[in-house]
């Protein structure tokens, strides 16, 4: 694909999310979705570099903020949208919901409401398409507060161990809930931590699109190809609280909410699509309303499934 | 007296013993500068300093143990786990090691650590964040385990849980924490294994605790209205269990209902229900009725949690039913 086409991607792809993420935000403060809601403002452009640079047969895992490489990874919006919203139609006829999102035919291995503890499955995934003999390669998406569960480092070091087709891409958004990283990581060199494992190691500006796709491909690339993991620290912030009910102010200054503002991946890719990106926003936006709509008209779940699907 | 939510008293309570006891300190993620997620520990660290309240990464499992660690060596930390499904990655500190060290010391080495935290459903935070896991700290001897049902008791219990020499998992619910009632003023201290009977009742006995003990009242007050009493005893302390009290609430109602949030299989309910029937069996005058979750993880969709979860209507039906048969 040639850049211009990719720049339209992404921007695509940077729309839909923010508009699934302002429909999303709408129904919660208006009281119509259940449960935490965790946002990703201000990191739309890594699930759009990530997910450009993966196959549909590729896998991925992800935390309770990571909706947007579900969407990303390609599959049809509306059993997302339904599963979000509880429907029986979601993927997981509503018994997961946001936090709990899996799409076997995508690759999607679950978003994860437990921190860190996807690095485990989508290693294993990786591991499974290595002992399959495929080249099938296997991404996760972990925060940099992920990094402190036990659980990544035992992955990193049998990642390397095993040479798996894995991907670690952690978004390093400073912050783990209201904590930055200078009060919990006794050295904030992440890249270097990984390193340390034994991973090929990459840092990129999370907030580009097209540099996350290099950074990705690369990886990727080498992942297909027997070179092994490799872990990549990707800098970006959320311009938006943690969940719903944090303002995200108080723990940050304005001046750092702003300043991040300033380099939203959406805007940058607006100004460098120019006069055609309010038309390619506009369509997106219609999209994701018309799916909504439709998903928000769908009935709830048989509340007799309750106790079904325990067991297979 | 003071009108206060269960957050508010379970602050006072930290206040309360980080004021008595210099080698008492508060530990956990966002607990120190944020003020804890659910405010918990609010404005302690400017009130005790940062040497008495500390922020933690998110490792569960090593700060567990170096709370078991810091408890041998003289202190007596108070760690929070902000959700109680987190215990979860850090079960082999909590259950190899912390709940042993007493006893494979030949009791030479005591463990004055306190776990706070927070479980429950209700609210649609589905699968991982809406669990009730006290069954599984009991299965292993060990722990003291501690529920409380409103504010006076979440100070009390809170601070008698930090006085102790063993190791106390302190277990708050996410829908009373914004719950007020009356707490005393000043030093409040309410003694570990301990129930309370928050209703007087002739008909049967509804055991229960945490969130459910409102829903309880809730269930007693309906009961009545249909002409059956029933007495309401709120367990508080899971572990020791007070068995004075279930023994004379079961000696004059001779009929049981034990309700709970966590699921059945290998309960707290089923667990009490044997204890009852083995030691008061000729009491009995009808099988003894166990409400609790459907034994399926607690789903999302709304219409799915209220099926899992129990209901005042659930324990009303229960109560009812131990009566009429
Ligand atoms: C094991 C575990 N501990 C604590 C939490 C509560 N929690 C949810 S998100 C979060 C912060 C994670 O920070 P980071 O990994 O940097 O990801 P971010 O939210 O910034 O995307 C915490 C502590 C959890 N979900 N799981
Ligand atoms: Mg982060």
């Amino acid at each position: 694909m040639e850049t211009s086409q990719r720049d339209e991607q992404f921007y695509r792809s940077m729309v839909r999310m923010r508009a699934v993420e302002t429909e999303l935000l709408a129904l919660s403060s208006a009281g119509q979705l259940r449960g935490s809601l965790h946002l990703a403002q201000g990191q739309e452009a890594l699930p759009a570099g990530a997910g450009a640079a993966l196959r549909k047969d590729d896998y991925v895992t992800a935390t309770y903020r990571g909706h947007g490489y579900v969407l990303a990874k390609g599959g049809p919006l509306l059993p997302i949208i339904a599963e979000i919203l509880g429907k029986a139609a979601g993927l997981g006829g509503g018994k997961g919901g946001k936090m709990h999102l899996f799409d076997l035919e995508y690759g999607i291995l679950g978003t994860n409401g437990i921190v860190g503890a996807a690095v485990g499955t989508a290693a294993g995934a990786a591991w499974a398409a290595q002992l399959q003999k495929t080249d099938r390669v296997a991404l996760t998406v972990c925060g940099d507060g992920a990094l402190n569960q036990g659980h990544v480092s035992e992955c990193m070091n049998m990642a390397v161990l095993y040479q798996l087709p894995l991907i670690i891409l952690c978004e390093n958004n400073l912050y783990s809930e209201m904590t930055p990283l200078s009060r919990s990581h006794g050295d904030v060199n992440l890249a270097g931590r990984a390193a340390g494992f034994g991973l090929n190691t990459a840092q990129v500006d999370g907030n580009d699109p097209e540099a996350v796709y290099q950074v990705m491909s690369e990886a990727v690339n080498r992942a297909r190809t027997g070179g092994g993991p490799t872990f990549i620290e990707a800098a970006t912030y959320r311009t938006i609280g943690h969940y719903q009910a944090d303002s995200g102010i108080g723990y940050r200054t304005a001046e750092e909410v702003e300043a991040w503002r300033a380099k939203s991946p959406l805007d940058r890719w607006a100004a460098k699509l120019g006069k055609r990106a309010p038309a390619i926003a506009a369509e997106e936006q219609a999209a994701v309303r018309a799916v909504f709509e439709e998903a928000l008209a769908l009935p709830g779940p048989d509340p007799l499934a309750a106790g079904t699907q325990v067991f297979a | 007296m003071s009108q206060m939510s269960v957050v508010e008293a379970t602050n006072a309570a930290l206040r309360q013993e980080l004021a008595r006891d210099p080698k008492v300190f508060v530990y956990g993620e966002d607990v120190a500068h944020y003020g804890g997620m659910f405010r918990v520990t609010d404005g302690l660290l400017r009130d005790f300093g940062a040497d008495r309240v500390i922020d933690t990464p998110i490792s569960e499992s090593g700060f567990l143990g170096m709370g078991l660690g810091a408890a041998m060596a003289g202190m007596r930390p108070v760690a929070e786990l902000m959700f109680i499904d987190f215990s979860l990655v850090a079960m082999d500190q909590l259950l190899n090691n912390i709940a042993k060290t007493h006893y494979m010391s030949g009791g030479s080495v005591p463990v004055p650590l306190t776990i706070i935290t927070q479980g429950g459903g209700y609210r649609g935070a589905a699968a991982q964040h809406s669990q009730m896991l006290e069954a599984l700290l009991l299965h292993l001897p060990g722990l003291k385990v501690v529920l409380p049902s409103n504010a006076a008791d979440a100070k009390g219990l809170l601070a008698a849980a930090i006085r102790d020499d063993n190791p106390v998992v302190f277990i708050n619910h996410k829908q009373l924490f914004g719950a007020k009632s009356e707490v005393p003023d000043g030093e409040h201290v309410v003694p570990l294994g301990q129930a309370r009977t928050m209703r007087e009742g002739t008909d049967v006995t509804l055991f229960t605790y945490s969130y459910l003990v409102g829903m309880g009242m809730q269930a007693a007050e309906e009961a009545a209205t249909q002409g059956v009493s029933v007495e309401v005893v709120d367990l508080r302390t899971l572990n020791p269990l007070d068995w004075e009290t279930i023994a004379a609430s079961v000696t004059k109602t001779h009929r049981v209902v034990i309700a709970h949030e966590a699921h059945l299989r290998c309960g707290v309910g089923v667990d009490l229900s044997h204890q009852i029937q083995s030691r008061l069996f000729d009491e009995l005058d009808a099988p003894i009725q166990v409400v609790a979750a459907l034994d399926a993880p607690i789903p999302f969709a709304k219409e799915l949690e209220d099926v899992v979860l129990p209901s005042p209507a659930r324990l009303l039906e229960a109560c009812l039913g131990a009566v009429h048969g």
